[in-house]
């Protein structure tokens, strides 16, 4: 491998890892405020790229206006799922709220079939982000340009309100200590919802660069992302947002350079993120960013 | 308590339709295992249409009425042979049409097989699945056949030295027809400079891609599937890759286009059908039908329907009775049996029949050639 196809193998692997961080910055909050592995925040975000799907093809709307549409549905539709599937479980046992989320996951992907049926549909890329640059034998599309500063654009966002303002300080608290924060004074349902509501919005803006980038859509096209963001936020420490950006991007990289370096290992590339996610469990549970979790 | 009158009226009506449906001829059940969802719904929903066709057409076998019992395999191996088992164990049916992919059948088979029911795969060209096996058939050509159609497309007519192969290693088709490939090219004095290969629901091919752009080889041999393909050949476009493609039959649907856009022009493959092609009456009549069925030029896939169920019907006729052995006879001396697809021939339970090779060109699948075996 030479210097300009090593250069390129590292901007795939930034392409690649940026979009799973995208993804894992949802399933990481909703998972440090709860403690509830959302299983459904891939089906959630395949629920998003067809409504901007219907909002560009069907409507004909812009592109940007899609995607707001979109994320402000799919937030509705978090927000539903926590009150109509969650809510009642918040003080059973935390694999109650596990196994209820597969069952709203398998709900979401069967719904998607039965509604939209099973064959794939073309997602347009808007012009903004088909366009190629190439610099010498180096070539990237601006998409690829885009999703990083845009990945980047969200975590400062989210670290802002997390750390600095009053919402992020329940969001925090609550993350503690649901009960104490109750008695406190503090709506705790209405933190939650609006952590759902961000999560699921996050899900929608994930699944719609992904779709963009990877141009179909399908009732199943959740699954693996949503399974890779969960790798990638076990990684970087889950409930911790720049851990998930951090486990997004060293997947990416990681599956990149495994098919670069050892091209007949392709077929490995899932087999290894998985690997790495049983490593972590094992030797490191915390991840790369974790801290101890509050007994 | 006191009978109701209006209840012991549906109770008789109920059994006078039963009495009434033991006195007609008791259906012949076929089963029927598609891909209805998931990554090969695009296929399923292709064939179903061409063998609903066929349906239309001829209904009866025997004298009895056909019913097809229909199971979606969720375009997955473990769903395909617990399909086969439910159709044998409680629909008892006759014999079993599909599944479609080599993966698939291959799934399928074995449990056929145990309990001697045929099955009759119209679309899966791997070797293996009829290899050994009583009373597994095929209606479709196998892939020695059309790998050495491609090689020889490729070296021939593309005038390619050499060749790059990239295959899905999770499908039995895939690995299947980029091995004959690669025999038939290199014994035809080709070289293949790069192999390379995914797996079933990748989405990021930029990786091997840029080994294969390294060695700039004069044609990729992508014996690939939905919907992994034309996200493939996008990115191959965009990483300024100007090679042609080659594929086989699993990349003509509808979808290679819509999704593919102006990547995939130009990208030929193999097939089995197509009315520019169509060499039998049977052919001009089935894309007329079609087309004023559905409103669009006639695919393959549907084609391969419409000949295996009416290929089977016609089995049926000559064995003279659904009996397992009988009908299993008379599948693999079925000689001549003029399909949409031309001629065919069961030679060892498997068909021996021509192939198309069709170009992709300004969005649409354009006739290029034909090659008898």
């Amino acid at each position: 491998m030479d210097g300009t196809q090593f250069l390129q193998q590292i901007i795939n692997g930034l392409t690649l890892g940026s979009l799973y961080a995208l993804i894992a910055i949802g399933y990481t909050m909703v998972y440090g405020i709860l403690r509830l592995i959302n299983f459904a925040h891939g089906d959630v975000l395949m629920v998003g790229c067809y409504l901007a799907w219907f909002g560009a093809v069907q409507f004909g709307l812009p592109w940007w206006a899609a995607l707001v549409g979109s994320m402000a549905l799919t937030a509705l539709l978090g927000v539903l799922i926590d009150q109509g599937a969650y809510r009642p479980l918040r003080t059973a046992p935390r694999i109650s709220a596990l196994i209820t989320a597969i069952g709203v996951s398998f709900f979401l992907e069967n719904l998607g079939l039965v509604i939209f049926g099973g064959r794939p549909k073309a997602f347009e890329r808007p012009e903004i982000f088909n366009q190629l640059y190439q610099i010498g034998e180096l070539r990237v599309l601006s998409h690829s340009v885009w999703v990083p500063i845009i990945t980047a654009l969200v975590l400062a966002g989210l670290l802002w309100m997390i750390y600095r303002t009053r919402l992020g300080m329940a969001m925090r608290a609550l993350s503690r200590d649901l009960v104490t924060v109750q008695l406190m004074g503090i709506d705790t349902n209405r933190v939650v919802a609006i952590t759902f509501a961000i999560g699921s919005a996050l899900a929608a803006a994930g699944g719609i660069f992904w779709a963009m980038k990877y141009p179909q859509i399908n009732p199943l096209m959740g699954v693996l992302p949503g399974l890779k963001a969960f790798v990638a936020a076990v990684l970087g420490g889950i409930g911790n947002v720049v851990g998930a950006v951090l486990g997004g991007l060293v997947l990416g990289f990681c599956e990149i350079m495994l098919v670069a370096l050892w091209p007949e290992m392709a077929g490995y590339r899932d087999a290894l993120a998985f690997v790495l996610l049983i490593g972590f469990l094992l030797f490191r549970p915390t991840g790369i960013l974790g801290q101890e979790l509050p007994s | 308590m006191r009978a109701r009158p209006w209840l012991c009226g549906l109770l008789a009506l109920v059994m006078a339709l039963a009495a009434g449906g033991a006195l007609a001829a008791e259906p012949i059940r076929i089963g029927l295992v598609l891909p209805l969802t998931g990554g090969s719904a695009a296929y399923g929903e292709m064939c179903l249409m061409g063998i609903r066709l066929a349906q239309a057409q001829k209904a009866q076998a025997l004298g009895r009425p056909v019913e097809l019992v229909l199971l979606d395999n969720k375009s997955d191996k473990v769903e395909s042979s617990n399909a086969a088992n439910r159709l044998i164990q409680r629909d008892k049916v006759v014999a079993i049409l599909g599944p479609l992919s080599s993966s698939e059948a291959l799934a399928a088979a074995p449990v056929a097989e145990a309990a001697g029911v045929p099955l009759v795969a119209a679309w899966a060209t791997n070797p293996l699945v009829t290899q050994g096996r009583a009373y597994i058939f095929r209606t479709c050509f196998i892939d020695p056949f059309q790998g050495g159609v491609a090689a020889n497309f490729a070296f021939n007519h593309l005038k390619a030295k050499t060749a790059a192969v990239l295959f899905d290693v999770a499908r039995d088709y895939s690995v299947g027809l980029a091995n004959f490939f690669k025999k038939s090219f290199a014994s035809l004095g080709g070289q293949v400079a790069i192999t390379a290969q995914y797996s079933e629901g990748d989405q990021d091919f930029s990786a091997q891609l840029l080994a294969i752009k390294a060695k700039n080889p004069d044609v990729i041999y992508l014996p690939g599937y939905l919907p992994e393909e034309p996200l493939l050949v996008r990115q191959a476009r965009e990483l300024g890759i100007t090679a042609p493609f080659l594929s086989g039959d699993a990349a003509q649907s509808d979808e290679l286009i819509k999704i593919g856009g102006p990547a995939v022009e130009g990208l030929y493959f193999t097939t089995h059908f197509d009315e520019g092609g169509a060499t039998t009456a049977q052919g001009r009549m089935y894309a007329q039908a079609y087309r004023q069925a559905h409103g669009k030029a006639p695919d393959a896939l549907g084609a391969l329907g419409f000949d295996a169920y009416l290929l089977l019907l016609d089995a049926l006729e000559r064995a003279g009775s659904t009996e397992a052995p009988g009908l299993a006879k008379a599948l693999d001396t079925t000689r001549g049996f003029a399909g949409v697809c031309g001629l065919t021939d069961i030679v060892g339970h498997d068909a021996v029949k021509p192939a198309v090779i069709l170009q992709v060109k300004e969005g649409k699948f354009v006739f290029v050639a034909t090659v008898n075996p």
